[in-house]
């Protein structure tokens, strides 16, 4: 038997029966996003600027954290698709049921206490019994760290914010020569 | 088109692969050098922590992609089988591209000493282990260390290591300066009584070979160097083989299998080309440099009539005995600003805890740690304190530049059920079986790596770190990765290990391996010097053998 990626990766989604949720609803609005819906993407931004909050220095949202992983969604982490898709809604749901809004009109102090429900696997719902919560909380976070202090070019870390928080140089410029070629590479990530 | 046949094919141009090529065109032989990846240039991934060969969440950067590559891990207490990708921890990657790991390597250049050789002699069995010594010893790896350290260009100074093996000749360049924390630590642990020095490197400290000097930047260890002044077989060896007019490089080329004939001697390879043609290239000799994986996946994905469990396989020992390093160590929390950003970070060590510490086997060297990367760093915290939030946005704007961090490889002890073998059901991009990696590290490394981690903590709290935490390695779960060794062990007897002393199959006279596959015990080094100076001795063991056009056997 020859098992090519996709197969696999279709295998593992059947069998632990998340296909079940797949295509989830298009959003009301048209997004903006390549491909999280304008409510998704509101829920990722509110979470994301618990992780890494704005204070004297920009926070997530100011560094485009959102931008990092809906691009990453598209290219690198289109596996992972599936799991936020079903992930926000889950949430949403639970906030809905909870508090009557959705994770983003959360006060924010209220947004933290879900978080760490999260985190410590304890959050009610159905959904997050196949699902641990813990392990898609463990997900924003990395990814959110990795726009928050990542290279821009991957879409996050905008203006080198998260460089000059910890006060470290970028870009380093070696040269003409290096910068030429530079260029070329950098507008190919700037799709 | 069929391909013209050649005296040697060397598959894999990494550490032990480049050296074998070189020695083997520049003494005359036609060569064709296969690799799987293709040049690596440092514009592709600059200054992209992503996307590097260590923080690798968004890829590696130095292959292999995982569009081809990929394995089965096997969880040893559920023995759940999953499929992993290059980028994933459990396919305990290295590299794949011209060079390999040592485009991206840290480049610390360590002679292992004379114990290392030597480990069951002088520690005896160690019960559920195949603990063995070599059966070749430092005297006769040391001229091919000197060759490694000249041909491809080491910077240091060893007279400062008590503890260091004799050489014949210094090294070719002077060591680099400490950075900050360099500078304190050496302190520190001269007031304990130690014996700190700076840290060989495969890295030019001083225009050499051609190439400039370093010039102390960032982005080194887990990246290629921007101009150039890191050492590795692309920029040396390689080069030399290819200006012989004797060797050919083939790029993007996955090596399937070594064709053997009915009389058991190989008559050549069969791979794919950049383009997926399979096609054929037969050749007198065939030396496999592919690492430690992937050398043993090779052979046994090599089935013949004599050989039906794969080349030079009939004992059931190629795949076995799977090692790494344990990493081990501690971090300190300080005061104030040490961390200076000045590359290649890495700069000052000591030996003293290497060999001769009581009821401890083997042990490791310890360093100060390269350069931070931010997105690493958000995992480097006091345990118990928050991963998230505006506590963890403080601790990591407040610490970046007061962490200081010191580990080392702690020396493993080999076990049979630590492996690579091949799963036949899942495939690869080729069609070709993956290699499925199973088993656990032996218990005995966890109390090598305690004991390290405790002289780490030691060293941080002299150096004036107010605040000491451990990481200690060695736990249950299967090691290789980047210090991949050990899966086609060199020996004497051909019922316990795969090749002889030449590094030539037991059962296979024109089959030869020179990479970490060879390497009996791994040392509590980084292994690629090692593993350089192995190239370079297989090849000439070839050479010595060569006659015209056949090995005199
Ligand atoms: C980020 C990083 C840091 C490191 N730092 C250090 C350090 O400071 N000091 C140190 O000593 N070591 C370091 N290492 C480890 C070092 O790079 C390895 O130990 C060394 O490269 C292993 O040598 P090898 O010859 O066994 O295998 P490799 O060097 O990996 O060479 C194997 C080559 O064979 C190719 N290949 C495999 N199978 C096939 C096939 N079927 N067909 C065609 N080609 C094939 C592979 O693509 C690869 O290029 C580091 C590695 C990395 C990635």
């Amino acid at each position: 038997m020859n098992i090519t990626r996709r197969k696999f990766i279709q295998s593992l989604s059947l069998a632990s029966g998340s296909l079940l949720l797949f295509p989830a609803c298009g959003g009301s609005q048209k997004s903006v996003w390549r491909f999280l819906t304008t409510e998704e993407a509101e829920t990722i931004i509110a979470l994301a600027e618990q992780i890494i909050p704005g204070d004297q220095d920009p926070g997530a949202t100011d560094a485009g954290v959102i931008n990092f992983i809906d691009k990453q969604l598209v290219g690198f982490y289109s596996n992972f698709q599936e799991t936020y898709r079903n992930g926000i809604a889950a949430l949403n749901q639970y906030c809905h049921e909870k508090f009557s809004q959705p994770f983003e009109k959360l006060e924010w102090n209220r947004q933290t206490e879900v978080l760490k429900l999260m985190e410590k696997n304890s959050i009610e719902g159905e959904y997050w019994k196949e699902n641990p919560a813990s392990r898609f909380f463990r997900m924003i976070r990395d990814h959110s760290m990795q726009g928050f202090y990542g290279s821009p070019r991957h879409g996050g870390n905008r203006d080198y914010v998260s460089y000059k928080m910890i006060r470290i140089d970028f870009p380093h410029i070696i040269g003409q020569n290096r910068y030429a070629s530079r260029c070329e590479t950098l507008n190919a990530f700037a799709k | 088109m069929t391909n013209s046949h050649v005296n040697a094919v060397v598959i894999g141009a990494g550490a032990g692969g480049g050296p074998v090529a070189k020695e083997l065109a520049t003494n005359g032989l036609s060569v064709v050098l296969f690799e799987r990846g293709g040049w690596a240039k440092y514009d592709d991934h600059n200054d992209d922590e992503l996307i590097s060969q260590r923080t690798t969440v968004l890829g590696n950067a130095f292959g292999p992609h995982r569009d081809k590559h990929w394995r089965i891990f096997v969880d040893h207490r559920s023995g759940k089988e999953t499929l992993v990708y290059p980028h994933e921890g459990a396919y305990n990657n290295n590299a794949a591209c011209v060079g390999s790991g040592t485009v991206s390597y840290g480049a610390m250049a360590w002679r292992f000493m004379p114990q290392d050789f030597r480990m069951k002699t002088i520690y005896g069995h160690v019960e559920g282990s195949t603990l063995e010594d070599w059966p070749i010893s430092y005297e006769d790896l040391e001229p091919y260390y000197e060759k490694a350290e000249w041909e491809i260009g080491v910077s240091g100074q060893d007279p400062q290591n008590p503890f260091v093996p004799e050489r014949k000749k210094h090294l070719p360049m002077p060591p680099f300066e400490f950075n900050r924390e360099g500078k304190m630590l050496y302190e520190a642990a001269q007031r304990r009584g130690w014996h700190p020095f700076p840290i060989p490197m495969l890295r030019n400290s001083i225009p050499y070979n051609g190439r400039p000097a370093c010039y102390r930047m960032r982005t080194c260890v887990s990246f290629a160097c921007p101009v150039n002044a890191k050492c590795g077989t692309h920029n040396t060896v390689i080069p030399v083989a290819l200006a012989s007019g004797n060797c050919e490089l083939r790029i993007n080329c996955q090596v399937a299998e070594i064709m053997m004939n009915d009389q058991g001697k190989a008559t050549g390879i069969k791979y794919f080309d950049e383009n997926g043609k399979g096609q054929i290239q037969t050749a007198d000799l065939v030396v496999v440099s592919g690492s430690a994986t992937e050398t043993a996946r090779l052979l046994l994905n090599s089935k013949s009539k004599l050989f039906p469990n794969g080349a030079g396989n009939n004992f059931d020992w190629v795949g076995r005995n799977l090692q790494g390093h344990a990493y081990t160590g501690a971090v300190g929390l300080f005061d104030r600003d040490l961390y200076d950003d000045v590359g290649p970070g890495a700069c000052v060590a000591i030996s003293d805890f290497n060999h001769g510490n009581d009821g401890i086997i083997g042990g490791g060297m310890m360093a100060n740690e390269f350069f931070r990367l931010p997105y690493l760093f958000t995992n480097q915290r006091p345990p118990g304190s928050p991963s998230w939030g505006k506590d963890h946005k403080d601790f990591h704007r407040q610490n970046y530049k007061r962490v200081m961090s010191v580990k080392g490889p702690c020396q493993e002890i080999p076990n049979f059920e630590a492996r690579i073998t091949v799963d036949p059901k899942v495939k690869d991009y080729w069609g070709l079986p993956v290699g499925k990696l199973m088993g656990t590290r032996h218990p005995a490394d966890r109390k090598v790596c305690e004991f390290v981690a405790d002289r780490c903590e030691e060293w941080l709290i002299e150096a004036g770190a107010y605040r000491v935490w451990k990481e200690i390695g060695g736990g249950a779960g299967l090691s290789g990765g980047q210090h991949q060794a050990g899966t086609c062990r060199m020996g004497n007897d051909k019922q316990t290990s795969v090749t002889n002393k030449l590094g030539q199959l037991h059962e296979i006279e024109n089959v030869f391996v020179a990479d970490g596959s060879l390497m009996v015990t791994n040392g509590g080094f980084n292994p690629a010097l090692t593993i350089m100076a192995l190239g370079f001795y297989v090849g000439d063991q070839i050479v010595k053998l060569w006659k015209g056009t056949h090995l005199k056997l």
